[in-house]
């Protein structure tokens, strides 16, 4: 009986034996996503890697391990993430001259407790056979009448909506936005569900003619034998060209205040910013890299250059917080 | 003396075992208690009501489904033979194996617009657009409702069907030699006298709607667990969502103190020491082939399809969807899965015994205690045993460090972790299970054993554990298929590089391609049927 | 006219026979008991009856229309018995008051109110409605099952060893009174027991069961004092069995010598055996005339109240017999027995 119990109490708190040499990761991105560049990462360097991926949640299971958390890193799939470590002051500056060259000033923080890795655009795609291209469209037109019941889009509270109703919000104001958010809600042909590739799909069987989505999603489904025919059916669309430009989404890193393992971290961080990771983020995953010159995929070249939305990033992100209120206040997921 | 003293022993440990397992609660409702009331107002102002509709229409909906399920099919395997019943009898309990997301999923994929049902019938009937066709839409409230009673009826059909084989016979015989038919032996006779087993399986089930949130975000349908995870990931505010969850904990209580009060006249005492092997009525002809074909229909729609779904998905990607690592999940799982059964059970036995034994007043507080996580959504439970977890570790760490020892994360940043939330979880499910096979041990035998010499422990040891064997075996089934199926705890509360078969399909369910991780869904559902396989069997030779 | 017939009945249960082609006759207001030992199929006979189960063979009438046979089978709600089982089968979830009302339907709330109240006034337990069956003591219980089942006007009564779980210094008092309620709602009844005592008490006739069979109807009396056979003779009371032969109508020999019938009998000439009934016989001090054959030991004692009976084997058989009047002998004793003269019953072989 003693023996099984201690048995048991060995199992249960005996932490997964970790490298000597490693880096250990809280990711919200998903491991088949990064896997490839974090093995390469390990080929080169030999530092290891160890990851614990969650969708939700992990900012405050860092919050509350406080110095003990053996977190070296975060990776995140979108910017707020980004800026609420660091508000929560769970991040260390990254002092690295090869990570000041290789990503431009608007994409990591001036002190640098964040760095953003890889870019997405929010696009609108079109139904080709029923719209067509639309290279002169705007956020703002898919308020208008004329496409009520032709719109699809996922929950209004995803990060990526989320982000793109607090860059309205950045440029129109509070009140603007919410008359914009109401409009959009009243041309839904259905409630807010699934997810991009989902509303891709959505065009493809003619439920509606526009959708919301990110950039590398459509170039992700174009390689799926599956779902190659829902992307062959839609036009890639990059809003507001005449005016400010589209709005852009990142995916980043931050170094955890308690790292204990700063230099392999560091390694990491330099290593994903430089021009091997970054072609891998742009070939295999459809993503615009951070580092200026590195290869697009020829896919993503396909569809041209774009005029990117200037705005900062933590200018957007201050009115995330109104952003998810007015998407209450207007019931656009109910 | 010694009498004295064993007892309080009991008590003390059913004690500690209750607040242990509400510690993690009672941290999450202090958090509420911070202040910032803003984020509360503003959704108190806006959605909060719809997500309070739809909760309460989800809870009620869910129940009203699964009750329309489970008790004909309790009724009819219970009290009737007709072809196939012994077979029925535990395959209607492999639903139980689909976790939600996973039967969510697959039914959405088949039954959304874009999906294989509708192109077809747009197809032979020659439809351009919605406009020119009506089809129930999947991903709605009454959607969610379906699915979810679909994998959770298992619960209410167990209980229900226990408690009509134990009903005496002659009740249902009296009533009919008094004029009643069948059907109305039914309403007026065994619906009544298992009320109280209806409410327990009914309680379940609604908790863990309640907590439910991967089924009902996939569906679009915001219920206050949304509301939970929009003020906590959102508005980056645990005190809101505390405070939400804490409501949602008060409804469910109040609506289960209410039940217990309206019934509190009643004692229904079993007077039947066994379990009644024959059937009551011989089902032939038509009746025969409309219960064969329930319940094949129930089984269809709630296991068969999603699985032959999940098979389809595995064999056109096949090359994707294998892992190499795949048996290393698997193992994980099932060890964690053996563990939690093996704790709950204990804990449970110890507290219900103390149910039993105890003089005191209050016995069934410690009970209650343990109980309440359940209802709590999987993610918040998560962090809510964070709370106090990482506050041991801190403070362990600064009381060794002087000394030398940096212990690290002992209890948070291991095993330990998922273990305790699963503990905290699902020992409700134990408790139940446990508490309703002890009651039927007539207190008598406890005296003979006492008068024959017998402690307390070696009365449980030797005369209830082995009389409860069913039941421990029922219960210990029932925790091990969940934490088959539980994900968000482990998800969160996972060391580094651990994978369970939950948490690998998740990666892929989050970005919608469950195909990639089919062959891991379909073992998550083999690896729950192999303890229904030997628990069954056991249950047979015994009867 | 007669109540219940039965006629040829026969189950089976797994191939096995519970009854086999038994006739019964209930008349009107008529209580007859079925009484045989426990597995002779008298519970299942009453089953058949309710329609709790189904007879393979045989006919089912109550008040001479047929509700049962191979082909036709009438449902247990149809058919308007009223039964009263072993554990009495109260719905626990129920008052007493909503027990009895349970089998009135078809009846105004004002009605069947009143019928509860005639019920209760019926079985003295006025003032017990609202209570629940386990807030009673076992007896009232059993009052209960009674109204109950005699709420709503039964064309026949079922009582499936109701009286067992009574303790048996009340048990006669209830018999009594559970008696005269059933006589008093004039209805027929059928009632089954393994207990004689209970049976002579209640019924008006018997009827002994043997391996799925009626062996003998008659009144209690009848049954004990002429059993057409020895499971009947044996079953209503302890003897032994002597061989004897019958030399005339009324005179028999045995080892113990002449034994005579205080009626003619028909089985002159016959040879065969005598059940003797231990109040036919009797001890009397040791008498010079004793044959070692009617000589016998005191094997012990035992004190009944008024008087001693004693354990002494009689022709390889144990039997308890009382002294003649005023006698008392000790253990060891060896006294003479002797047959009274009686009504015999002699089975021929």
């Amino acid at each position: 009986m003693k023996k099984t119990l201690a048995i048991l109490v060995g199992l249960v708190v005996t932490a997964p034996v970790l490298a000597e040499e490693a880096v250990n990761i809280y990711s919200f991105r998903q491991p088949f996503l990064i896997q490839p560049i974090l093995d390469d990462f390990t080929a080169q360097t030999g530092i290891k890697t160890n990851v614990v991926f969650a969708k939700k949640g992990l900012i405050e299971r860092l919050k509350r391990e406080g110095k003990h958390s053996q977190a070296d890193l975060v990776l995140t799939s979108n910017f707020s993430d980004l800026i609420q470590l660091e508000d929560l002051a769970l991040t260390q500056a990254i002092n690295s001259e090869a990570v000041n060259a290789n990503v431009p000033v608007s994409f990591r923080d001036a002190d640098g407790q964040w760095i953003a890795l890889t870019k997405r655009v929010r696009n609108v795609y079109s139904s080709k056979e029923r719209v067509g291209a639309l290279p002169h469209l705007s956020y703002e037109e898919l308020a208008l009448p004329k496409y009520k019941g032709k719109i699809c889009t996922r929950s209004g509270k995803h990060p990526y909506n989320l982000g793109l109703v607090a860059s309205m919000i950045a440029h129109h104001g509070e009140a603007q936005t919410k008359s914009w958010l109401e409009g959009v809600k009243a041309n839904l042909v259905r409630k807010p569900q699934g997810n991009d590739r989902a509303q891709v799909k959505a065009v493809k069987e003619g439920l509606c003619d526009l959708a919301l989505g990110n950039s590398y999603y459509f170039g992700k489904m174009i390689e799926d034998p599956e779902q190659k025919p829902w992307a062959d059916a839609v036009h890639i669309n990059f809003p507001n060209q005449d005016n400010r430009g589209s709005h852009i989404n990142v995916s980043g890193v931050v170094m955890t205040k308690y790292a204990k393992n700063p230099e392999n971290a560091l390694k990491l961080i330099e290593y994903m910013t430089d021009n091997k990771a970054q072609n891998m983020y742009a070939s295999v995953n459809m993503e615009y890299p951070v580092k200026p010159g590195v290869e697009l995929s020829s896919l993503v070249a396909s569809w041209g250059s774009f005029k990117e939305d200037s705005l900062p990033l933590d200018e957007i992100s201050k009115y995330r917080p109104l952003a998810l209120k007015l998407i209450d206040e207007v019931k656009f997921d109910l | 003396m010694r009498f004295k003293f064993s007892l309080s022993r009991w008590q003390f440990f059913a004690w500690v075992i209750g607040i242990v397992l509400i510690t993690p609660l009672c941290f999450l409702l202090f958090e509420s208690l911070q202040g910032d009331s803003e984020v509360f107002s503003h959704l108190w102002d806006t959605v909060l009501w719809d997500y309070t509709r739809n909760t309460l229409l989800l809870i009620l909906g869910v129940g009203a489904v699964s009750c329309l399920i489970a008790l004909p099919l309790g009724w009819l395997t219970a009290y009737c033979d007709f072809p196939g019943r012994r077979q029925f009898e535990w395959a209607l309990m492999l639903p139980l194996a689909m976790p939600t997301y996973i039967i969510a999923y697959v039914y959405t994929d088949l039954f959304d617009y874009a999906g294989p049902v509708q192109i077809t019938l747009r197809n032979w009937f020659d439809w351009q657009s919605p406009s020119d066709y009506w089809f129930f839409d999947i991903r709605t409230l009454p959607g969610a409702i379906m699915m979810i009673a679909l994998v959770l009826y298992p619960y209410l059909y167990l209980i229900f069907k226990t408690a009509l084989r134990e009903q005496s016979f002659k009740l249902v015989q009296a009533s009919q030699l008094m004029g009643l038919s069948p059907r109305q032996s039914f309403y007026k006779v065994s619906l009544p006298l298992a009320r109280g087993a209806i409410v327990a399986g009914l309680a379940l089930i609604s908790m863990e709607a309640m907590a439910d949130f991967a089924t009902v975000n996939y569906f679009a349908v915001s219920t206050l667990t949304t509301a939970v995870y929009d003020t906590w990931l959102g508005y980056y505010s645990l005190t809101a969502a505390a405070k939400i969850s804490a409501i949602m904990l008060l409804i469910l209580f109040l609506a289960l103190a209410m039940e217990r009060y309206s019934r509190r006249n009643q004692a229904v005492f079993e007077r039947q020491s066994g379990v009644n092997s024959e059937t009551l009525y011989n089902l032939t002809g038509k009746s025969a082939w409309l219960a064969t074909g329930f319940c094949c229909a129930v089984l269809f729609f709630a296991f068969a399809l999603p699985v032959a779904v999940l098979i389809g998905y595995a064999v056109s990607y096949a090359e994707q969807a294998w892992n190499s690592a795949f048996f290393l999940y698997a193992w994980q799982s099932f060890k964690i899965a053996m563990i939690v059964s093996a704790i709950t059970i204990v804990l449970s036995l110890f507290v219900v015994f103390y149910q039993r034994i105890a003089k005191q007043a209050y016995p069934l507080i410690p009970g209650r205690l343990a109980s309440t996580g359940y209802a709590l959504p999987g993610t918040v439970l998560a962090i809510a045993v964070l709370l106090p977890l990482s506050l041991f570790d801190d403070k362990l760490n600064t009381w060794l460090e002087p000394m030398g020892f940096s212990p690290g994360l002992l209890l948070s940043g291991t095993l330990f972790a998922i273990i305790f939330a699963y503990v905290v979880r699902f020992y409700a499910i134990a408790h139940g299970a446990v508490e309703a096979s002890f009651m039927r041990i007539s207190p008598s035998l406890d005296m003979a054993s006492q008068s024959m010499g017998k402690s307390q422990g070696q009365t449980l040891r030797k005369v209830h554990i082995p009389l409860l064997r069913r039941g421990i075996l029922t219960a210990a089934l029932l925790v091990f298929i969940e934490c088959m199926k539980e994900l968000p705890a482990a998800l969160l509360l996972r060391p580094f590089n651990f994978e369970t078969l939950a948490t690998h399909v998740f990666q892929y369910v989050s970005d919608e391609q469950l195909e990639l991780a089919s062959i891991s869904a379909l073992a998550i559902v083999v690896v729950g049927l192999v303890p229904l396989y030997f628990v069954n069997r056991s249950m047979e030779q015994r009867s | 006219m007669s109540s219940l017939v039965l006629e040829n009945l026969s189950y089976q249960y797994n191939g096995t026979a519970v009854i086999e082609g038994l006739d019964l006759t209930v008349a009107k207001d008529e209580i007859v008991c079925l009484l045989g030992a426990s597995g002779c199929g008298k519970t299942t006979t009453l089953k058949a009856i309710a329609g709790l189960i189904t007879a393979q063979q045989g006919k089912v009438f109550i008040d001479a229309k047929l509700i049962s046979d191979e082909q036709r089978f009438l449902a247990p709600e149809h058919r308007n018995i009223g039964m009263m089982f072993q554990d009495y089968a109260l719905f626990p979830h129920l008052t007493v008051a909503d027990n009895i009302a349970f089998g009135l339907t078809k009846m105004s709330k004002a009605q069947k109110q009143q019928r509860v109240n005639e019920m209760l006034e019926l079985v003295h337990l006025v003032g017990c409605a609202e209570r629940f069956p386990h807030q009673l003591s076992g007896g009232q219980q059993q009052r209960v099952a009674i109204a109950r089942a005699l709420a709503y006007n039964p064309s026949l009564l079922l009582l499936d060893e109701p009286f067992s779980n009574i303790d048996t210094q009340v048990r006669f008092e209830l018999i009594a009174d559970i008696r005269r309620i059933i006589k008093n709602q004039q209805v027929s009844a059928v009632f089954v027991t393994h207990s004689k005592e209970e049976a002579f008490a209640f019924a008006d006739t018997l009827a002994i069961m043997d391996c799925g069979k009626i062996v003998q109807q008659g009144t209690p009396e009848q049954l004990f004092n002429t059993p057409n056979s020895k499971v009947v003779a044996e079953f209503l009371g302890q003897g032994i069995y002597l061989d004897a032969e019958a030399l005339t109508a009324t005179e028999y020999t045995t080892a113990f010598g002449r034994v005579e019938s205080l009626l003619a009998q028909s089985h002159a000439k016959h040879v065969g055996q005598l059940y003797v009934r231990p109040h036919h016989l009797e001890l009397m001090p040791l008498q010079p005339q004793s044959s070692p054959a009617n000589t016998v030991t005191i094997l012990n004692r035992r004190f009944v109240g008024s008087h001693f009976v004693y354990k002494v084997i009689i022709a390889g058989q144990e039997i308890d017999v009382a002294a003649q009047l005023g006698q008392s002998f000790l253990v060891n004793d060896d006294v003479t027995i002797r047959i009274t003269p009686h009504t015999v019953n002699f089975f021929a072989e």
